[in-house]
């Protein structure tokens, strides 16, 4: 491990080079990849409107002549355009929640574990109370009450998902906080603000990582959960949860329709997870291979 | 351990509070009531039906109104289904939601933990990343993607199992599977994971000096350590799998209590609503206990 | 020491050129190169080496315990059959049973989730084939064996209810179980405080002879070796380096690394290292009363927490330039001791007081002055170092607080003539902790400490986690440094030997108390408190010849729990001398000759 240049080799650069190794994650990047910037430029790849209907084509299967890739549904709206601009709204419900779920998550993780003892338990004890509710339950009447708004959503689900990140980041703080480079941080007369802002948060980010790759599928599910229920997003709007939805009920009539949002919805959950499990293990520093 | 019992009871009243306060909240702080989806009814017969109903007192009254009858057991009548009880409709939808859910967190649990110990076992084969890959892809397609496959599949095109509907053990097969997939897939999964941790610990290399075969390893060793992290999963599953049986339920018309609760939803029947939500507040909370009893069962350093 | 028959007879382990290598990211690691040995019925060959040296992986090989990536060439024959050679399943029959093992660390050894009796009675029912009630009474009768008190109690226990040694107890028990031929015991002692590594031994020793088994011990501690061992195999990167019979091996060693290595074992029986004396008369440092105590879980639904006094009073003066060596087994309160002294964790009574200036009543800007005069060195060298930042940043991060309006260019100066003082590279500072060895790290925590000319270093155990040659060499670096900028410091071990080399003063605690106080050679030559006796008798002298002891009686037991210590004089409960008073009056700290002691018998 030892090398004669005096640049020295980050646990982050080796975690980024074992994690490139790794032909699959790179696949998986790579797909990520690609869905994101089709998303991105879906206007510049059909001539279809997303609520555009063609008369002319109803419900018919994918091909080239006809301009529809995917096909269309029972109404003639092209399904390539409409898979497209559906992965807008749930990658964005997907990254905005989390983003959402992240903030009061470290946020309340990090004062809870950092600050320790009465404070400590009250917020954890909270986090417990919370727990215990039947949380979709409440977000779907937040849906059903304050209707189908794609910010409540957001809000909602990242008001869920924010009691598992506090958990992981209060623990993760509680041990930093004894380890030894911070008693001799405080030793150096390091004032806190500069404790947490050097030796806290850096040694925490791995697992933030990680866990935010593994929220935002998550999250996309759970907004597809709720437009099977109906209460997704609105019409003329879709996502790919909507979509797969709709197309479930056209599945022996217009499989197609079910196919490829069910597709790409499928694949940008495989390679979020993928990545987070590929993160998880480059950033542990124990090495996996080998080992019975 | 009377103790704990004691401790984990006076610490679900304040929990059980908190629901009871949110739940109310959201539910009558949003626009609309019972009665104003019907026609147009006068506004007389409106006031008297509020009044009837007590919901023109102010909402904390309400709120006290409710939470007295609820000690005394008492869900209140439900708005929409006008002669059935909240606890009657609770008591009809119950327990096919729950045979469905604890055959499906059985079948996960059992299938789930053998699933993950086989790759454990076979960690970096090819059989370990075909598991690994099929559990990744059970998490990634969405339940009422799954479902309708196995109806097209096994009731439509094979036709060995019906459809839907309610009756013997087979129309339960399709629904119970459709709900455990993904369950089974998180934990084989979880399992895998604590597993390979087991087999690396000090102690597994003690078992393994010691000339004791892999299956006496893991069956006497392992396997306690193993399900750890998968018994801490199960209250989150618990959740998963009622959420999932409002799918579930949709789509191969199963009338359990996931389908009241939709209904009752958009119904604005406050108080059905209300009486699932307390229910199954309730059922996680005492879930949650006997989860944490099971946990201090197997790592006996944990103390209650 | 053994009959001379045990050389004639036919050898039971015979190693020839065994091989072992990884494969790794790296490439191809040879962990052990061509290594042969013989083994004979009921002797014990000790394997000696510093870490590194393959001395584990080349017995994992054996029990077929090493990774999956290890590569295994060479025979081992044992009773006729090459280990190497044996399917899976032919290998469980010989392991366990014709070979046990017992491994460094009980607490990780045994499993946590099963009962004393559930894992030794699978072991019996395997190999002896015995019935669960029949397994259940032998697994009893070997804990008897082993000495374990109480072992109708102790056997339906759990590992975590038990303590270090009475855990070491069971792994030798479940070892011992099939009678084995051969024992290899992997650092059986190294996790174990010394009183207890003593006791160990000694039972080792004891039923080596009733049961007539072979023994393989794998240490890097010569003290060990010199008291257990018939032969001494000496391994350094792999290779043997010198084998021979125990005595003329200590006496007149062959091999350069063989010298290197018994030269470098800090002795308690000799010293040889010279001291400066203090420079100053008035006392730098003072701690009077010290207390402090930790909140634990009551075991009561409504009661307030429990405490745990981890210091029950402790008072200590430091002149200018003096080194206090602070010694004691685990549980003593030493590490607690060196943070309340640097104010790092808050003491619930007493005060500490710095060239004069209590800190209490300092407010904490005045006190974050003073933390500049006073810096800590860690254990565990690597975990001291915080993983993402650069050897630069760490050095110079302290000075950020004192000296804010110093230029980067200024800092990296600074922290450059710093490192190269303990002995590294101005052009290591752009690298990470994780690309440095055990002693590099700890030489940048000494480095760390020293970026801005603090007057007293608080070492927390500063050289155990190191190999006893890199250990040395921290030593002397601090004497030396001690020297050249007249520091005071506060050496912080549980290893009586390295305290007795660094140390102008010895302090020895037990149970949160110092139960004797003196000067270095007065508590070595004649020490006057029981414990401290024990302590001493307990350390193995790394000569053969030596063995006897001081012929102080041992101790027996453990340390009782901090949370509820036993009344009157803390020792009570395992001290030889105790009478009925100890239990009762709480000896106070007496000059007793030129010694301070708490004990009511010592004169
Ligand atoms: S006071 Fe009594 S118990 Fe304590 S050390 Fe002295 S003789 Fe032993």
């Amino acid at each position: 491990m030892r090398r004669d240049s005096n640049q020295g080799h980050s646990l982050f650069r080796i975690a980024m080079q074992s994690l490139l190794s790794s032909k699959a994650t790179v696949t998986a990047f790579v797909v990520m990849a690609l869905v994101v910037l089709l998303t991105a430029a879906a206007p510049l790849l059909s001539p279809w409107a997303i609520d555009s209907t063609d008369w002319e084509s109803v419900s018919t299967p994918p091909s080239v002549e006809t301009g529809h890739y995917f096909g269309t549904d029972d109404v003639g709206r092209d399904i390539f355009v409409r898979t497209l601009y559906g992965g807008r709204i749930s990658l964005l419900v997907g990254l905005s929640a989390t983003m959402v779920s992240l903030v009061i998550g470290v946020f309340w993780g990090a004062i809870a574990g950092y600050a320790g003892g009465r404070t400590d338990q009250l917020m954890m004890r909270f986090v417990d109370v919370m727990y215990a509710m039947p949380f979709m339950f409440f977000v779907i009447l937040l849906m059903v009450y304050f209707g189908r708004n794609i910010f409540l959503i957001f809000i909602a689900v990242g008001a869920v998902n924010w009691l598992d990140m506090a958990r992981i980041v209060r623990g993760q703080a509680l041990s930093m906080k004894h380890r030894e480079f911070v008693e001799a941080a405080r030793a150096g007369g390091v004032s806190h603000l500069n404790i947490i802002r050097r030796h806290i948060i850096p040694n925490l980010l791995g697992v933030v990582i990680v866990y935010v790759t593994l929220t935002i599928p998550q999250v996309i599910l759970v907004e597809s959960f709720l437009s099977f229920l109906g209460l997704g997003v609105q019409e003329p709007m879709t996502s790919w949860g909507a979509l797969v939805n709709d197309g479930a009920a056209l599945m022996e009539s217009a499989p197609w329709t079910l196919f490829f949002p069910a597709l790409f919805l499928a694949l940008t959950l495989f390679c979020f997870n993928f990545i987070g499990d590929g993160l998880r293990d480059a950033l542990d520093p124990r090495d996996r291979a080998g080992e019975p | 351990m009377l103790r704990f019992t004691a401790k984990r009871f006076l610490g679900a009243i304040p929990t059980l509070l908190v629901l009871m306060v949110l739940a109310f909240a959201l539910i009558r702080v949003a626009p609309g009531g019972p009665f104003d989806s019907e026609k147009q009814l006068s506004a007389e017969i409106q006031e008297r039906l509020n009044a009837a109903y007590h919901l023109d007192e102010p909402l904390w009254q309400q709120f006290f109104r409710y939470l007295g009858n609820l000690l005394k057991g008492d869900f209140g009548p439900s708005f929409a289904y006008a002669d059935y009880t909240v606890s009657e409709l609770i008591a009809t939808g119950f327990p096919v939601s729950l045979k469905l859910g604890s055959l499906a967190m059985l079948l996960a649990v059992i299938a789930g933990i053998a699933i993950g110990t086989m790759a454990a076992l076979k960690q970096n084969t090819r059989a370990d990343y075909a598991v690994m890959t099929a559990a990744m892809t059970g998490i990634s397609v969405p339940t009422f993607v799954v479902a309708p496959l196995l109806v097209l599949v096994f009731a439509v095109t094979l036709q060995w199992f019906p459809a839907g509907g309610l009756g013997n053990w087979q129309n339960l097969v399709l629904p119970v599977i459709a709900l455990a997939l993904p369950q089974i897939a998180y934990i084989a999964r979880l399992t895998r994971g604590s597993m390979i941790e087991v087999l690396r610990s000090d102690y597994i290399r003690t078992a393994r000096a010691q000339g004791l075969t892999q299956a006496e390893i893991l069956l006497h060793h392992a396997l306690k350590a193993a399900v750890l992290p998968v018994v801490s999963y199960l209250g989150p599953a618990t959740a998963a799998i009622i959420t999932g049986s409002v799918v579930v339920e949709q789509i191969f018309g199963v009338p359990g209590l996931g389908r009241f609760f939709v209904q009752g939803a958009l119904n604005r029947d406050y108080t059905l609503v209300m009486g699932i939500v307390v229910f199954y507040g309730v059922l996680i909370i005492c879930f949650n206990f006997f989860v944490d009893i099971a946990y201090r069962w197997l790592d006996p350093r944990v103390t209650l | 020491m053994k009959p001379p028959s045990a050389l004639t007879t036919p050898p039971l382990l015979e190693l020839k050129s065994l091989n072992v290598s990884f494969a790794g990211r790296d490439g191809i690691t040879r962990a052990v190169k061509d290594l042969s040995y013989t083994l004979r019925a009921s002797e014990t060959l000790g394997i000696v080496g510093e870490s590194g040296s393959g001395k584990t992986q080349s017995v994992m090989s054996l029990m077929g315990l090493l990774p999956h990536n290890a590569t295994v060439s060479g025979k081992a024959v044992f009773n006729r059959t090459d280990l190497l050679a044996l399917s899976q399943s032919e290998l469980n029959r010989v392991r366990g049973k014709d070979i046990a093992m017992v491994f460094q660390d009980p607490m990780t050894s045994l499993n946590p989730h099963l009962t004393v009796s559930a894992q030794m009675s699978l072991v019996a029912r395997r190999h002896l084939g015995q019935s669960k009630r029949d397994a259940f009474a032998e697994c009893k009768r070997m804990l008897d064996a082993v000495r374990i008190p109480e072992a109708a109690k102790r056997i339906n226990q759990y590992p975590h209810e038990l303590s270090g040694g009475m855990r070491q107890r069971v792994m030798i028990a479940t070892a011992l179980l099939c009678k084995p031929k051969l024992l290899i015991a992997d650092e059986p002692t190294t996790a174990l405080d010394v009183t207890v590594q003593a006791q160990i031994l000694q039972l080792m020793r004891e039923l080596q002879t009733d049961f007539a088994t072979a023994v393989l011990l794998i240490t890097h501690d010569m003290g060990v070796v010199a008291g257990t061992c018939d032969r001494v195999l000496v391994m350094s990167k792999g290779e043997r380096v010198e084998e021979n019979f125990v005595e003329p091996l200590f006496a007149t060693p062959q091999h350069p690394y063989t010298r290197t290595l018994l030269a470098a074992v800090p002795r308690l029986d000799e010293i040889n290292i010279k001291l400066t004396p203090p420079t100053g008369t008035t006392p730098l440092l003072e701690a009077r009363g010290l207390e402090v105590a930790y909140p634990v879980d009551s075991n009561s639904f409504f009661a307030p927490p429990n405490q745990l006094k981890a210091l029950r009073g402790v008072d200590l003066m430091l002149l200018p330039g003096e080194t206090l060596g602070v010694v004691g087994e685990s549980g003593c309160g030493k590490s607690t001791l060196a943070r309340a002294v640097l104010n790092l964790i808050p003491a619930s009574a007493g005060d500490v007081v710095l060239m004069g200036e209590p800190l209490r009543q300092l407010t904490a800007t005045q006190r974050r002055a003073m933390r500049s005069d006073m810096q800590i060195i860690f254990q565990d060298p690597l975990a001291s170092l915080n993983p993402r930042m650069t050897i630069a940043n760490i050095l110079c991060e302290p000075l950020d607080t004192y000296h804010p309006n110093l230029s980067r260019a200024q800092k990296l100066r600074r922290a450059s003539i710093i490192l190269e003082k303990v002995g590294l590279k101005r052009e290591q500072l752009g690298r990470y902790p994780h690309e440095f060895s055990g002693g590099q790290c700890q030489r940048i925590g000494i480095a760390r400490a020293l970026m801005f000319e603090p007057k007293l270093i608080v070492c927390d155990e500063p050289v155990s986690a190191l190999d006893v040659s890199v250990q040395a060499k921290v030593v002397q670096l601090l004497i030396e440094l001690q020297q050249e900028l007249n520091l005071s410091l506060v050496f912080i071990a549980h290893d009586l030997a390295v305290v007795r080399q660094i140390s102008h003063r010895v302090m020895v605690m037990y149970l949160g108390k110092v139960v004797e106080l003196a000067n270095r050679d007065e508590i070595y030559s004649s020490p006057r408190h029981p414990y401290t006796r024990a302590l001493i008798s307990a350390v193995p002298i790394p000569d053969p010849k030596s063995q006897q002891r001081l012929g102080f009686a041992e101790i027996s037991g453990d340390l009782p729990s901090p949370l509820h210590p036993p009344s009157g004089c803390a020792f009570c409960s395992r001290c030889p001398l105790a009478e009925p008073r100890c239990a009762n009056e709480d000896p106070p700290l007496r000059a007793v000759g030129r010694s301070m002691v708490a004990c009511h018998l010592a004169e």
